[in-house]
């Protein structure tokens, strides 16, 4: 099929570009293109005007300061894949990359597309989520900063207004005796998770732990965080039999189910998934009792 | 490694050979280059673009159609139904019926539904305009009334009593009923020591070529004549086709084929909108194109779809079969476009390599709100397989035989070739095996994937944590069907040797087998040699490609061709030297005298001899021209066969399989380019793959298809699929003079069988039976988890 007829706008600047939003009807901000030009095409989505930020230099950065990383929203997840400066302050995301689509959707497709895509197989979200990460959202009065838990909102919907655009994404930099990991299931690895799973865990002196996120994909619209197993976990040394518990709680977790994954398929998926990511994050963390 | 019993040496040789080389492929240059062109990329100045309005529901009456809107729309120049088309048919159906014995009545599809759709995706409107876009945009404007009616979805339900027709213009949803019926069925099983009952559900999805079908036609009102390229397996059907739908005579039609990417059985049915844009340009006195889209190819193209066997094997004590006896009920869709081949290829194919003294199958084909079926790669045959090499597995394990030797014990031998098995075949003759040497075969491959040590290797792999398994399944696949193919052969005053011929070309390198074939005999190189398949005015008569069947037909052709061609080469020579015919000979080209090189006529100068010279005789009083052609006619279908072995991995804790490693042995006969029948074999082998772990063509309860993209319907890619070995024995076929069988379908055969034997090997403690396709990680996971829960079956390993 063949897009219906749209104009096409290549703002230079975030201004330019948030004026844009705020002045067309029915207008889509266009990242990377690799989820909005199949739907398009396939005249799922039908909008009017396509704003363009490919050509906004400024977002396509990632810079690195003592808290964490700045990554633009336009910055290509191949880039962040490449990046040493990712992989040294947020392993996480630079794990969780890697399985994003293939090399070629990578080198077109975009963070910030991927965030405000919102697929409930995507893998950024998730680790937006486990990384507790703030999104920085431009719109007509200025700059204003969220967390991703208050951006997600629904089914391939956030709650950026229409006239906002996501700028950047705070990733906080991995901390001393911490360890994370990102686990998927999928039927191919380029595929949108069936299930997935991004676990960090810090442990103490002793080793035990201090905290732990555990943010799961494909168990609803929305990445979900597995608060009270998470909170169980603090304190205890991360032995197999601990983990082993935080599986089992983890399948207890309601999940949407179809006929080709079911509910009761995808919540032991994740149970297995949130045992063995933590079991490597614990590792990763530097535990030394026998995981 | 690949191993090619037959590396010839050129230089070793004093005429250039090329049968049995691994030429390099003549179409190569320009795809490589980016040159090809396809159908989409036919440059027809003026031409419209055509989109079709489709059933949106799985069935429905049409009670009214309002084109006004789309008609009103800018850019668009014309917009039909049925009644709008039916002005310049011959008739409200295409013609497409097959005769076929089992067939209770004929389902022929009109070019647009006249009043009842049958399946979601069913062309009901053809628009054209200036652009596919502004033909889409005004598709979108037609308002389809349609009166639902209830679906048949599921082939069992729609067989039961009071089911709901598929059809209002048929008797009832039983299309067909057939069987496969020899030997004392109830003897075998009232003689057996072990009986085992199945019952299994196979799908199997659509050929899903990487381009989709597309025509392109163009009426010239002043010579009277309808040109249209065709993204076709089939041109020479096609014209048929379009002669009688539209009336004209043979010629006034041509259908050639661009570049074609790729067929796999799609392309071999003649669908209706390959009626329908030949006649909306006839009436638009305008070149229109139609590309199908992935929604359409995924809803529009035909496929094949389930088929649930209910089975039963009787076995002697030692593991040798005495009889299978059971139903197939097939879901055929709401058309009949081929006939009935598919679900008895799955019947007859279920026989195997074995020797299977008694078979009663009885088949059921049943009407559904579905795309009509059609074989695609494998037609029916990887099911039937599966069906046999699950039994011998089930049965190896009951009877406490290893599965290797389960098969070794029922093998028909090369001694008992040719091996007769008195099943009537589509052509009335009976199914012959003609040679093969089937327990070598498997020997060579259970050496080759280290079957005896692999007990060792699994229980290491246990230790560290890992479920691994070996699979195992023999098949074999009757190809080369005929009638006959057609392959001209002319060599001009400028040389060059043209070769035409029905065969077609959808990227598996025909144009390159025929070239070798006919430069082997002619001393030439494939290169140098200019083949036109897949054009009607080339070649005036043809069947084109199915059945795994050009390499057999098409190559015999072109081999008689040009033997005959060197004859006459010879007899003009003889007549131009003053020498006798027997003391010359054809090397590297030219017509010589036995071993005196320099002494002769190149092909050029015969072939100018012979196009004449006003008021000269021509050499010989030979007839002019140095041409040549051949129908290779066939004289029964030649057997490929093959042993697959896979080591699979199965997580038990997620369900998800993955593939370490795959073994084929593969005997197709003397093969004319190893590296192609290699490819063959390969694609062949991720066909299967992905009919056993990822593609299923799903529909909801209504008949809605739930799988339309390639986001949800699974190809295998290739992070999927493992490193295929392959290994080829050479028997060659007494049924023609190359000895050659067919390789094309071969490689899907025999896969989904060997996968699932090694699935069930991996999870063997748990006793785990895979009784359906696709195996998908859910429903694996499934049973693993129920046979955990279950309390341990005695004598199976903790």
């Amino acid at each position: 099929m063949k897009a219906p007829a749209f104009k096409y706008h290549a703002p230079r600047s975030v201004a330019e570009a948030v004026a844009l939003m705020g002045s067309l009807d029915n207008a889509r901000v266009l990242a990377g293109g690799q989820s909005l030009m199949p739907m398009m095409n396939l005249r799922v989505a039908a909008p009017d005007h396509l704003v363009d930020l490919g050509r906004i230099a400024e977002l396509a950065r990632i810079e690195a300061d003592d808290e964490g990383l700045w990554i633009g929203a336009m910055t290509s997840q191949r880039a962040v894949e490449r990046s040493d400066v990712v992989a040294q302050a947020c392993p996480l995301l630079a794990e969780a990359i890697a399985h994003v689509g293939h090399q070629q959707t990578r080198n077109r497709g975009t963070v910030g597309g991927s965030l405000c895509h919102l697929d409930p197989g995507a893998e950024l979200p998730v680790v937006a989520s486990a990384l507790d990460a703030e999104l920085e959202i431009a719109g007509p009065g200025g700059l204003r900063r969220l967390k991703f838990h208050d951006f997600a909102a629904d089914y391939l919907t956030s709650t950026l207004a229409a006239d906002e655009i996501l700028v950047r994404l705070r990733a906080p930099r991995q901390a001393a005796r911490e360890g994370s990991a990102f686990l998927e299931f999928n039927r191919r690895p380029a595929d949108f998770a069936i299930v997935s799973v991004a676990t960090r865990l810090r442990l103490d002196g002793a080793g035990a732990i201090v905290s732990a996120a555990i943010a799961v994909g494909g168990a609803s619209f929305k990445p979900l965080r597995l608060g009270e197993i998470e909170a169980a976990l603090v304190g205890k040394a991360p032995d197999e039999a601990t983990l082993a518990q935080a599986g089992e709680a983890a399948a207890a977790t309601p999940c949407d189910g179809d006929e080709l994954y079911p509910a009761d398929y995808r919540q032991d998926l994740l149970g297995t998934l949130v045992r063995r990511a933590l079991t490597r994050a614990a590792l990763r963390a530097g535990a030394q009792t026998h995981v | 490694m690949t191993q090619t019993p037959d590396d010839r040496n050129p230089a070793a040789e004093p005429h250039l050979r090329w049968i049995g080389r691994n030429a390099p492929r003549v179409e190569d240059g320009v795809l490589l280059r980016g040159g090809a062109i396809f159908l989409d990329d036919i440059d027809a100045p003026d031409a419209l673009e055509a989109t079709f309005v489709r059933s949106p529901v799985a069935h429905g009456l049409i009670r009214a159609i309002d084109m006004s809107a789309a008609r009103a729309l800018p850019g668009v120049h014309g917009v039909y139904a049925f009644a709008d088309l039916r002005a310049i048919l011959t008739g409200d159906r295409i013609p497409l019926a097959l005769p076929a014995g089992g067939l209770r009545f004929d389902v022929d599809p009109p070019c647009l539904a006249i009043d009842e759709v049958c399946y979601v995706g069913e062309p009901v409107v053809l628009v054209a305009a200036t652009s596919r876009r502004i033909a889409e945009d005004a598709a979108a404007l037609v308002v389809l009334d349609i009166e639902p009616l209830p679906a048949v979805v599921d082939p069992a339900e729609g067989l039961a009593e009071g089911a709901p027709k598929a059809r209002l213009d048929t008797p009832d949803n039983l299309v067909a009923h057939t069987k496969v019926d020899y030997g004392d069925v109830e003897g075998a099983f009232a003689g057996a020591a072990h009986v085992i009952e199945a019952e299994f559900r196979l799908n199997k999805g659509g050929g899903h070529p990487m381009e989709p079908r597309g025509v392109l036609a163009r009426y010239d009102a002043m010579e009277e004549r309808l040109t249209v390229w065709n993204s076709t397996q089939m041109p020479h059907r096609a014209k048929a086709m379009l002669v009688a739908s539209l009336g004209l005579s043979e010629h006034q039609v041509r259908v050639a084929t661009p570049e074609v990417g790729g067929g796999f059985g799609t392309k071999a049915v003649f669908h209706p909108e390959e009626l329908a844009i030949p006649a909306a340009a006839m009436l638009l006195r305008r070149p229109l194109k139609w590309v199908e889209d992935r929604f359409e190819s995924f809803t529009a193209s035909i496929g094949e779809r389930d088929q649930i066997w209910t089975v039963a094997a009787a076995f002697e004590a030692d593991g040798r079969l005495r009889g299978i006896r059971g139903r197939l009920r097939y879901d055929h869709g709401a058309a009949t476009p081929y006939g009935i081949a598919l679900p008895f290829n799955a019947a007859t194919n279920l026989i195997g390599p074995y020797v299977l003294p008694a078979y009663r199958v009885l088949i059921d084909l049943c009407m559904t709100n579905k795309t009509p079926a059609a074989p695609t790669r494998g037609a029916g045959r990887p099911q039937g397989t599966f069906v046999m090499e699950r039994l011998l597995d089930r049965a190896a394990l009951d009877l406490h035989i290893a599965r290797d030797e389960i098969r070794r014990r029922n093998m028909i031998t090369p001694a008992q070739m040719p091996y007769t098995i008195p099943v009537k075949q589509r052509d009335g003759s009976m199914m012959v095996y003609d040679s093969g040497d089937y327990p070598e075969c498997q020997r060579r491959a259970l050496e080759a994937a280290g079957w005896d040590d692999f007990p060792e290797r699994q229980a290491q792999a246990r230790r560290e944590g890992r479920r691994i398994g070996l699979g195992l399944a023999n098949y074999v696949e009757a190809t080369g069907r005929g009638p006959f193919e057609s392959v001209g052969i002319s060599i001009g005053p400028s040389g060059k040797v043209v070769v035409t011929s029905g065969a077609t070309a959808q990227g598996q390198g025909v144009k390159t087998m025929l070239a070798q074939v006919v430069g082997d005999v002619l001393g030439l190189e494939p290169a140098s040699i200019h083949v036109i398949v897949g054009d009607t005015s080339a070649t005036a008569a043809g069947l084109g490609a199915y059945a795994s069947r050009q390499a057999v037909t098409a190559g015999n052709a072109a081999h008689a061709a040009a033997t005959l061609l060197v004859k006459k080469a010879r007899e003009a020579t003889a007549a131009l030297l003053e020498t006798s015919v027997d003391d010359l000979e054809i090397h590297n080209g030219v017509i010589q005298v036995k071993g005196v090189p320099g002494h002769g006529r190149s092909l050029t100068q015969i072939a100018r001899a012979l196009a004449g010279t006003p008021g000269f005789a021509l050499p010989g009083n030979l007839a002019p021209g140095l041409s040549a052609s051949n129908d290779f006619m066939t004289s029964g279908l030649s057997y490929t066969n093959g042993c697959h072995l896979a080591e699979v991995e199965v997580d038990p804790d997620t369900g998800g399989v993955k593939l370490n490693r795959y073994v084929v042995v593969h005997d197709c006969g003397r093969m004319i380019n190893p590296m192609m029948v290699e490819g063959q074999i390969l694609g062949g082998v991720v066909h299967g793959i992905g009919m056993t772990l990822f593609e299923w063509m799903r529909y909801d309860s209504e008949g809605q298809p739930l799988t339309v993209t390639f986001a949800d319907y699974l190809l295998p890619t290739s992070d999927v699929v493992p490193r295929i070995e392959i290994h080829h024995l050479e028997s060659p076929t007494p049924l023609n003079p190359l000895g050659v069988k067919g390789a094309a379908e071969s490689g899907t055969i025999g896969a989904p069988a060997t996968i699932v034997s090694g699935v069930e090997d991996a999870l063997r403690d748990l006793d785990i039976r895979i009784d359906k396709l696709p195996i998908t990680p859910a429903e694996l996971r499934r049973l693993i988890r129920a046979a955990r829960a279950a309390p341990p079956s005695p004598g199976s390993a903790p």
